[in-house]
């Protein structure tokens, strides 16, 4: 059986994939600003918080982290719905995805946090920064650094788990390929494409990461070594 | 609430679970012949095995599990069943995964131990089967049981392209009929964590063990 390779029905569909890649960086892009900071945290909690904040913490992140992202944002985004609250699909999608890859990031900078020895903090005490200079020019940031190579692959992982939210309704990349799908018939075709535009997005978007390391962290800019 | 639905919850936990071990034994199998491949001394074999991890690692695996569900029938084979493709697909996508890890295992065997089974004369394999990957084993049992937690959960994703009726689909077929998402998806969630959670939290306690010398 010859089969015969269709690219082109595929790709005059090119608006709509457009489109698509749109929707899905723009729930990258949301998603990571709300999971850095929904991280770091619950990262500082668990490090520093009182003992009944800190269970709280360690019983989010474990929860999340041991079950799948799909069951969690239909709990989140049906469960919702189920209560009588309308949100727009993207920000159902947005919450579920920060719920998600927030529990991912307090691991990373918690490891970050304890690996700040114990002399920074000795210095800092010394130097008489209060205590919220302390969390955030001795800690936080030097514990971001550290823990940056992980956080970035973490967050391409996590564009590329977007396309999970296509099942509850989102028409990001993959849920409007759905579309395409069902009027060309090309389904082959359609996913040679799809893997093609993820694998250029996924490059983007770690190279985005590289360049943005290097705009917050200038001691690497400048002394081009790793913290 | 009713025993039929608990029932076929169970029944999906248990296609979960079928699904995560077959894809662990293909997986592992094929990624580590990917981690060896990624060290081999050949540049072109090397080469070949990182642009295989690197093309896997960038694919979402619901666009993997399309390419794998359509493309054998492309090729003029029958379609294959859901759990054949939902197999092939996430046995590809975590031998990828599963390669990298291992490569760095067997990477992180000291220095000394290789430069000494060279000295004492033995061939490469030689030195591989006896004195490499007896330790690189070691290092290599936390990550690899923590990787297993991923399957489980990626296995989630087998219903959407391939349709392979797992915990997550039998799940969601019993919401559209009763509305509760809160109640089924809760359930659905707790029995993966029942899974998941024993396997986290037996690599973190190997890890520890491991690394006792570092302490």
């Amino acid at each position: 059986m010859i089969y015969n390779f269709d690219f082109g029905a595929v790709l005059a569909y090119w608006p709509l994939l457009l489109e698509g890649v749109w929707t899905t960086l723009r729930l990258t892009l949301f998603s990571t600003v709300f999971g850095i900071l929904v991280g770091a945290f619950c990262a500082v909690v668990r490090t520093g918080g009182p003992a009944w904040a800190r269970w709280i913490v360690s019983l989010y992140v474990e929860f999340i982290r041991n079950t799948p992202l799909l069951v969690q944002s239909y709990f989140l985004i049906f469960g919702i719905a189920s209560m009588g609250i309308r949100l727009p699909i993207l920000l159902g999608a947005v919450i579920a995805l920060t719920v998600n890859i927030g529990a991912y990031t307090t691991e990373i900078v918690r490891a970050g946090i304890e690996s700040i020895h114990r002399g920074q903090l000795e210095a800092a005490t010394c130097l008489g920064l209060s205590s919220t200079q302390t969390y955030l020019h001795v800690i936080i940031r030097p514990a971001l650094e550290r823990v940056y190579p992980a956080l970035s692959s973490q967050y391409v992982l996590l564009m590329l788990a977007s396309s999970i939210v296509s099942s509850v309704g989102v028409e990001e990349l993959f849920g409007i390929s759905n579309r395409i799908q069902s009027e060309t018939y090309r389904n082959f075709e359609i996913f040679v494409v799809l893997g093609v535009i993820y694998l250029l997005l996924a490059v983007l978007v770690r190279s985005g990461f590289a360049l943005l390391g290097l705009a917050i962290f200038p001691r690497r800019r400048t002394l081009g070594t790793p913290l | 609430m009713n025993s039929a639905y608990i029932l076929s919850l169970l029944q999906g936990l248990w296609a979960t679970v079928v699904l995560s071990v077959l894809t662990f034994l293909f997986g592992g199998l094929i990624g580590f012949m990917v981690g060896l491949a990624r060290i081999s001394p050949s540049w072109v074999i090397s080469r070949g095995a990182a642009t295989y991890i690197q093309v896997l690692q960038g694919l979402p695996l619901l666009v993997l599990m399309g390419l794998c569900f359509y493309g054998p029938s492309i090729l003029g084979y029958n379609s294959l069943s859901p759990l054949v493709a939902a197999t092939f697909a996430l046995t590809l996508y975590s031998s990828a995964y599963l390669g990298e890890i291992w490569r760095g295992c067997i990477q992180a065997v000291a220095k000394p131990q290789w430069e000494a089974a060279e000295c004492l004369g033995l061939s490469r394999w030689q030195r591989m089967r006896t004195v490499i990957l007896p330790q690189a084993l070691r290092i290599a049992v936390p990550p690899t049981v923590g990787f297993m937690v991923q399957i489980v959960k990626n296995t989630s994703i087998a219903s959407l392209v391939v349709g392979y009726a797992e915990l997550s689909y039998n799940a969601k077929i019993i919401n559209n009929a009763t509305f509760e998402p809160f109640l089924y998806f809760g359930i659905a969630a707790l029995m993966y964590f029942a899974v998941c959670y024993p396997l986290s939290v037996q690599s973190r306690a190997l890890e520890r063990k491991l690394n006792v010398a570092n302490r």
